[in-house]
């Protein structure tokens, strides 16, 4: 791999020094096929669904690739591309849509929100551990005893039952430390 | 002719099935066995009548007769006696058929099982099977009417989607259908569990086996998914978050969740609401999944108005939703658990966090899939989700998934020693850094690839780790270690087959790393003679042909040498295809497959005005093989653990006792 790597570096190299000079000598032919698939990669075809430009077959499809190699010939960035085809076929185009209005909302702030909703619920789910020893057992271990019992009288379930098994769970808990 | 019986016997099937829900609740209500006997028996026979109606359609397929609609959309009479065949699930209206017929084959095989203590589940399973079904065979006899007949027969038909003829494409549909229709069986004993009012795990018991069946199906239809991608759509990919791709995961997504965290219920009867909402979820998503492939709905709002399937579709999964919301607050006494947790590193702790993990993943492919229609509702305009945007918020959670899936095995029920896991896992780690420490000594620079490998590698040790345990643990008494292995492996099916698929998904992970970092890409325009380097690869384009394929195929076929490391190591033939009647192109990609990279050659572009040169685009995919056997190991592990057992009954009785015995992990 670590030559294949290399080998590929040089490649990188070569074809950014020549793509750097070649303006300089030819204007029209300086635009590799690579270079047009980096950008047209991640633009999608406004008609076929869900294809890259860079692999869609329709005629539509070569003439947008051709679009982008002129756009490159002329100098324009990634960026000024990308945006060019925001402006004339919508964000949708886009295979990394920029983060504005609702796309902001939907692919950003919900996923968040999501997330932390989730991790909320299932810490919830696992915070019956309070009621159960073994977390009393080692705040009794590493703390001192009367924040134990504290934590007893406040954390612990009205629940009669529930709380006689705790608490001679916790009294076994303790027995064994000692 | 053929189309009458057909379309009458789907017809005889629809009225077995309303009857069979009407027997089953009235025979349940009154308390008369036999009525619900009866509704047993009407679901057999719905699978019989709907394998004749099936059977109408595949002879009049293969006759070729065009005077029904269906055979004229999707067949032709030069095609191979074979495409005609499969063409039952070549298109809507034959799919949709044939998505009836498993999924009657499916409740069939459940009722025709041993019921033994389950029982007082029947009458609400038949209720349940059959409601499902009556609403997939309304579809098919009102609304897309496979049998539906052309008032002029026209001479031929319109042939087989071109895609759709790779021997890839025609296993991959009846596997996922497989897969999404094997789900209805845990999801309707888990109604029948609710509404019967018997919430212990009996349920989940009787449909372990289904479960992990239909989790099989799913798998083997997304990993045969992707190589079709892979051999057929010239991409050089196997997965690209379509939105048609996410709506198969995201049910396997759920059905992982549901698989993992039953197990916290059937050791510590825990978690009983949260496995009813994992199975509930997963159907929902198998009838969305099924939907949103056939409407279109999400390529276009617009599209779900005008196909008539797409109202129905989402009718149904409300109703089915609100019914089962019904049931389940209905008994949400019964399924509040008395145990809780009692440790955050317990083994059920350890499901939780992957049950967490999953939904995550699920929530958000959920969100990104679903995106274009949130976007045109509220603004109007159509959005798109590309692979990037995927990737970036997933690796993450992905990353996170497989550390645990390796850490996880070390934790014991109830609680483990913090202590103890860190003993478990120091030298592992320190193994894997070793391992990652070479790659960079060999000049790996991705810090995103290292981490990776390294979670990777950490993981595998950790997995690997659990046989040798488990196998030395039976060597000490005296078996040779191929004995020992197997019968470990045989004593605990489950146990053992779950760490072979773990081994699977861990291969996979290493090769799909592999492949998305390290992928390399030219694409060029070459005369005969000419040659373009990729890696350690040259090719030389020797030659072009074109020729007339069977039937309506124009084949244009490239001859290039490929040379490795200056040897000559194979002559590649790909070729673009255009199927002439429907213009439709296919670029065949061809590969020089290694253990460790393909050099994958597509011809792009080649014009008869011009006929020494083409445009060729090569990929150099590193490790895209063992992502393939990854998936290999990872069905075979499934398979472990859902085969079929001569000693069942023994396992179910001999269970609690083995459950008391078994230290090991």
């Amino acid at each position: 791999m670590r030559k294949s790597c290399r080998l590929w570096l040089i490649v990188l190299f070569i074809l950014a020094l020549t793509t750097l000079s070649l303006p300089v000598f030819a204007q029209d032919n300086g635009v590799t096929d690579d270079e047009v698939n980096e950008v047209a990669k991640d633009i999608y075809c406004p008609v076929c669904e869900s294809t890259p430009l860079d692999v869609c077959g329709t005629q539509a499809c070569a003439d947008w690739r051709e679009l982008i190699r002129t756009k490159l010939n002329e100098g324009q960035s990634r960026q000024e591309i990308f945006e060019y085809f925001a402006r004339q076929y919508g964000d949708g185009v886009l295979a990394d849509p920029p983060q504005r209005g609702i796309s902001l909302i939907i692919l950003w702030i919900l996923p968040v929100v999501l997330l932390l909703v989730g991790l909320l619920f299932f810490s919830r789910m696992l915070a019956r551990l309070r009621k159960t020893p073994e977390t009393a057992a080692a705040a009794v271990a590493s703390v001192s005893r009367p924040v134990d019992t504290q934590v007893v009288e406040t954390a612990a379930p009205p629940k009669n039952s529930a709380q006689d098994d705790y608490l001679a769970r916790v009294e076994e808990e303790l027995g064994k430390k000692k | 002719m053929l189309a009458d019986i057909g379309y009458l016997s789907l017809l005889f099937a629809f009225l077995a099935a309303v009857y069979s829900v009407f027997a089953a609740w009235y025979g349940n209500r009154i308390g008369k066995p036999a009525w619900v006997e009866s509704a047993r028996n009407a679901t057999i026979i719905i699978f019989f009548l709907v394998l004749l109606s099936c059977t109408a359609l595949v002879i009049s397929l293969v006759q070729s007769d065009f005077s029904i609609e269906y055979v004229w959309r999707v067949s032709s009479i030069e095609m191979p006696t074979y495409l005609k065949v499969t063409a039952l699930w070549g298109g809507q209206a034959g799919s949709l058929l044939f998505w009836n017929l498993l999924l009657a084959a499916f409740t069939a095989a459940a009722m025709a099982r041993r019921w033994g203590k389950q029982r007082e589940l029947m009458p609400y399973v038949i209720i349940v099977g059959s409601f499902t079904q009556i609403f997939f065979l309304f579809i098919s006899l009102f609304v897309e009417n496979p049998f539906a007949r052309l008032a002029v027969v026209p001479p031929d038909g319109n042939g087989l989607n071109p895609l759709l003829r790779h021997p890839g494409m025609i296993i991959h549909p009846p596997m996922l259908y497989l897969g999404f229709v094997g789900f209805t069986v845990p999801y309707t004993f888990a109604m029948a569990a609710l509404m019967a009012n018997k919430l212990d795990d009996r349920w989940i018991r009787a449909t372990r086996r289904w479960t992990l069946v239909a989790w099989l199906f799913l798998s083997l239809g997304l990993i045969l998914g992707g190589r079709w991608a892979y051999d057929v759509l010239g991409w050089g990919g196997y997965w690209g978050w379509d939105p048609v791709e996410n709506a198969s995961l995201m049910p396997w997504l759920a059905g992982t969740a549901f698989l993992h965290s039953v197990m916290i219920q059937e050791k510590r009867d825990m978690f009983k609401m949260w496995n009813m909402f994992l199975i509930i979820l997963t159907y929902s998503l198998v009838i969305l999944g099924t939907f949103v492939v056939r409407s279109g709905v999400i390529s276009s709002v617009h599209s779900f108005a005008q196909s008539a399937i797409g109202p129905l579709f989402f009718g149904f999964i409300s109703i089915m939703f609100l019914f089962s919301v019904y049931w389940v607050s209905k008994r949400r006494d019964a399924l509040s658990s008395k145990n809780s947790i009692q440790s955050f590193l317990s083994r059920e702790a350890a499901f939780l966090y992957n049950n967490f993990l999953i939904l995550a993943i699920l929530a958000i492919v959920f969100l990104f899939t679903y995106y274009p229609i949130f976007s045109e509702l509220f603004t109007g305009e159509r959005g798109f989700v590309g692979p990037p945007v995927y990737e970036r918020a997933l690796a993450p959670l992905f990353a996170l998934l497989l550390l645990l899936m390796g850490v996880a095995p070390l934790t014991m029920w109830y609680r483990s020693s913090l202590k103890r896991i860190e003993m478990g896992v120091i030298w592992p780690a320190l193994g894997a850094a070793i391992f990652v420490v070479v790659l960079f000594a060999f000049g790996m620079r991705s810090w995103g690839a290292l981490l990776g490998f390294w979670i990777v590698g950490f993981s595998t040790i950790l997995t690997v780790l659990e046989f040798w345990k488990g196998t030395r643990a039976r060597m000490k008494r005296g078996e040779n270690i191929w004995t020992a292995y197997t019968k470990l492996l045989a004593r605990n099916r489950r146990r053992y087959g779950g760490y072979w698929i773990h081994m699977g998904v861990l291969v996979m992970a290493f090769g799909i790393i592999g492949t998305e970092l390290f992928q390399q890409e030219t694409q060029i325009r070459l005369s005969t003679g000419e040659s373009v380097a990729l890696g350690n690869y040259e090719m030389v384009f020797q030659a072009v042909d074109r020729y007339a394929g069977p039937d309506d195929l124009m084949i244009t076929e490239a001859a290039v040498d490929v040379y490795y490391d200056g040897n000559l190591v194979r002559t590649l033939t790909p070729r673009s295809e255009l199927y002439t009647r429907t213009m439709q192109p296919m670029t065949i990609p061809k590969a020089r497959s290694t253990i460790s990279e393909d050099f994958y050659v597509l011809l792009v572009n080649w014009e008869p005005l011009t006929p020494d040169s083409a445009t060729f685009r090569i990929y150099l995919n590193p490790l895209i093989n063992w992502v393939w056997a990854g998936g290999f190991i990872f069905i075979l592990g499934t398979l472990i653990a859902a085969w079929p057992d001569a000693r069942d009954k023994k396992v179910t009785v001999a269970e609690p006792g083995r459950a008391a015995l078994g230290t090991t992990g």
